[in-house]
């Protein structure tokens, strides 16, 4: 299904990250205040740097509060990032304002986990396909609008769009709820999707078509997709590129055929022993990773890995390893954070 | 089932867990809401078409001093020889009056407050909820009586008193409604898109606590409706008025309970204590189909039925 891009060049790339960290507060008691003792930061994001192409599909895997989320947060303007360069054609959008970032929103659409949640109850289809219009100032009258509504729907799939537009969120399926959400997000044109587990929350059956919707999408149109997902599967079937997190940073990327079947990183490694094989009988020894992820607020010194790591050897502690081609690589797009790769 | 539905528009017709229809739903699983509504409306149209059904004039004497009730007077008449049901449907427009003008302007400071307060957390939050918590401990009553001492007894000083004084409690409740709206992923995605406070707060969270809004407010206008009638009753409102406290404070003051003469205060003791009791029956119904946390609370006692997915009656699914 999907055949591996060659690493973008800077001239085509869409979305371009570069050394991106987001971090949060830890809450001081009154008396650790009163203490002085320093004010601690969990550093969900920690020096991510990924680039997107227009038509491309990158997939951003790793387990929960490894700071995927934040990451996509960030790059849609909901989270304050405190270094790094976020570049959407090239133009910083690091450090914009509220009001020249609003232009740039619209190029760039978010699509959320739970289509249960992210559609407001009380808004009809209709309501919820044109107020993005509204606030951007699309479509000149009421039946622009309106019609550029019906195009959104049914090219999200739910055709005649007549039957859907009256409805309300509660009179949809989940499916057909992040249809909805998708359409909302296309009537706007975006150049960009960002999209957060856009299919975890939905039945089974229903998620091969959401996923063949963005699929087709970034042909069409061709859009970049960024997005999140935990299910390798899914990631090797549908993505371009496979770049994984661990712990705020990622620490091996590379196309994704060449990430599924040849992983380098022992992390990866891990994360794909777990992925139950078609096959019965063929079933490997899952590689169990011990322990919890550790505190983000508190990173291991040298590698973030090499307390759960499996190979780790006394160069992990002392020295972080970055992304980097391995020298052996058989594909040069494959880049890992690992000394022994 | 006493509520009829139209067959025309199936689409329509579908009733789901969205709140806009939760006047109907209430008025449909609590059979006294509708008598709660049935009186407030009654009480409405009188005092709308009071001038023009009221048999005698509310102010002139048309008969005897305390005289019984009879076929000319059926409520009999007051100390000043004034029909007393002329004196009642004249008194309810009053105290109506007042009653929804100080709910009017409790609801609008309190919605506010917690719609504002809800939302924008932080500094916003902490300052406007200190200023509730100073007016949440002020005694009305005692607050009423001060500014109707300083100010002089009037219509306006009531209203304004008990607008005032009755925000507090709606806007907690409004507020903690926000908070937890604001948190919604509708909200951020909204927000995401690039759209303002103004489009945010009046788009999807006013309508969303709208209806609490509305349950609060009909229970503010029942206490409303019962400060008004206490003040006058403590002679605090402008004597030349009449309202349903007034009448009840004429006839205390001026000797009707040793004259016998019960006509002057039980009727319009009974109309005070049914308008309250119909806007806490009608609040109580719409806060109970609004707050799926009392009925979990009432589980034991609640008769339980599956509702079905689609239409209602001999048609639903």
């Amino acid at each position: 299904m999907s055949t591996p891009h060659a690493a973008p060049s800077a001239a085509e790339s869409l979305l371009e990250v570069e050394g991106l960290a987001a971090r949060y507060p830890v809450r001081r008691g009154l008396t650790q205040v009163l203490a002085r003792q320093t004010r601690r930061w969990v550093h969900a994001v920690d020096g991510v740097s990924l680039s997107l192409a227009r038509g491309e599909m990158v997939a951003l895997v790793g387990e929960s509060g490894c700071g995927k989320t934040t990451t996509v947060q960030t790059i849609s303007g909901m989270v304050t990032p405190s270094s790094g360069s976020i570049q959407l054609d090239g133009a910083e959008i690091v450090g914009l304002s509220e009001r020249r970032l609003r232009p740039l929103r619209r190029r760039m659409q978010m699509i959320y986990q739970d289509p249960y949640e992210s559609l407001d109850p009380r808004f009809r289809v209709s309501q919820t396909l044109v107020e993005p219009m509204l606030i951007h100032g699309i479509g000149g009258s009421r039946s622009d609008r309106a019609r550029l509504a019906a195009e959104a729907l049914e090219r999200a799939g739910l055709a005649p769009a007549g039957a859907f537009l009256d409805r309300y969120p509660h009179e949809l399926s989940g499916g057909q709820r992040q249809r909805v959400a998708i359409a909302a997000a296309l009537v706007l044109g975006p150049d960009l999707l960002l999209a957060d587990e856009p299919v975890s929350m939905l039945d089974v059956s229903v998620r091969a078509g959401v996923l063949a919707l963005l699929d087709a999408l970034r042909r069409d149109p061709g859009m970049g997709i960024l997005m999140i997902t935990h299910d390798l599967s899914t990631a090797a079937h549908f993505a371009d590129r496979i770049a994984v997190m661990y712990l705020g940073r990622i620490v091996e990327q590379g196309p994704a055929q060449t990430v599924v079947r040849a992983p380098r990183h022992p992390y990866t490694r891990a994360l794909l022993s777990v992925v139950p094989d078609r096959d019965p009988r063929k079933a490997g020894t899952p590689q169990i990773l011990t322990g919890e992820a550790p505190d983000p607020a508190n990173v291991p010194s040298g590698c973030r890995f090499r307390t759960r790591c499996p190979v780790a050897e006394a160069q992990c502690t002392t020295a972080d390893p970055h992304l980097r081609f391995p020298s052996d690589a058989t594909d040069p797009a494959h880049e890992v954070a690992c000394h022994l790769a | 089932m006493s509520v009829q539905i139209s067959k025309a528009s199936p689409s329509a017709e579908v009733v789901g867990p969205h709140r806009s229809g939760f006047l109907r739903t209430a008025l449909r699983e609590h059979k006294a809401a509708v008598a709660g509504l049935a009186v407030i409306v009654f009480f409405v149209v009188l005092s709308v078409i009071g001038p023009y059904i009221s048999p005698y004039s509310a102010t002139a004497q048309t008969c005897a001093v305390y005289a019984p009730p009879s076929a000319q007077h059926w409520l009999g008449c007051d100390d000043g020889g004034i029909d007393m049901l002329s004196e009642l449907i004249q008194g309810g427009r009053v105290s109506l009056l007042v009653g929804f003008a100080a709910t009017l302007i409790s609801m609008v400071i309190g919605g506010g407050f917690g719609i504002l307060s809800g939302y924008f957390g932080g500094w916003v939050d902490t300052s406007l909820m200190r200023i509730t918590d100073y007016l949440l401990v002020i005694p009305d009553l005692v607050l009423a009586m001060v500014i109707a001492e300083v100010w002089g007894a009037s219509l306006l000083h009531v209203i304004m008193v008990i607008g005032i004084l009755e925000w507090t409690s709606t806007a907690r409740i409004i507020r903690a409604e926000a908070m937890s709206i604001r948190e919604r992923v509708y909200i951020k995605r909204t927000r995401g898109l690039g759209a303002g406070n103004a489009r945010i707060i009046g788009r999807h969270i006013l309508p969303q606590v709208g209806p609490l809004l509305v349950a609060n407010t009909v229970l503010t206008v029942a206490v409303a409706i019962y400060l008004e009638t206490a003040l006058a009753f403590l002679g605090l409102e402008d004597p030349g008025v009449t309202t349903w406290g007034t009448i009840l404070n004429n006839a205390f003051q001026r000797t009707a309970i040793s004259s016998g003469a019960w006509w002057a205060i039980v009727p319009d003791g009974f109309v005070i204590a049914a308008v309250i009791v119909g806007c806490f029956l009608l609040g109580q119904a719409i806060e109970d189909t609004l707050n799926p946390r009392l009925k979990v609370a009432h589980l034991s006692v609640r008769r339980w039925r599956l509702r079905p997915l689609i239409g209602r009656g001999e048609d639903a699914i």
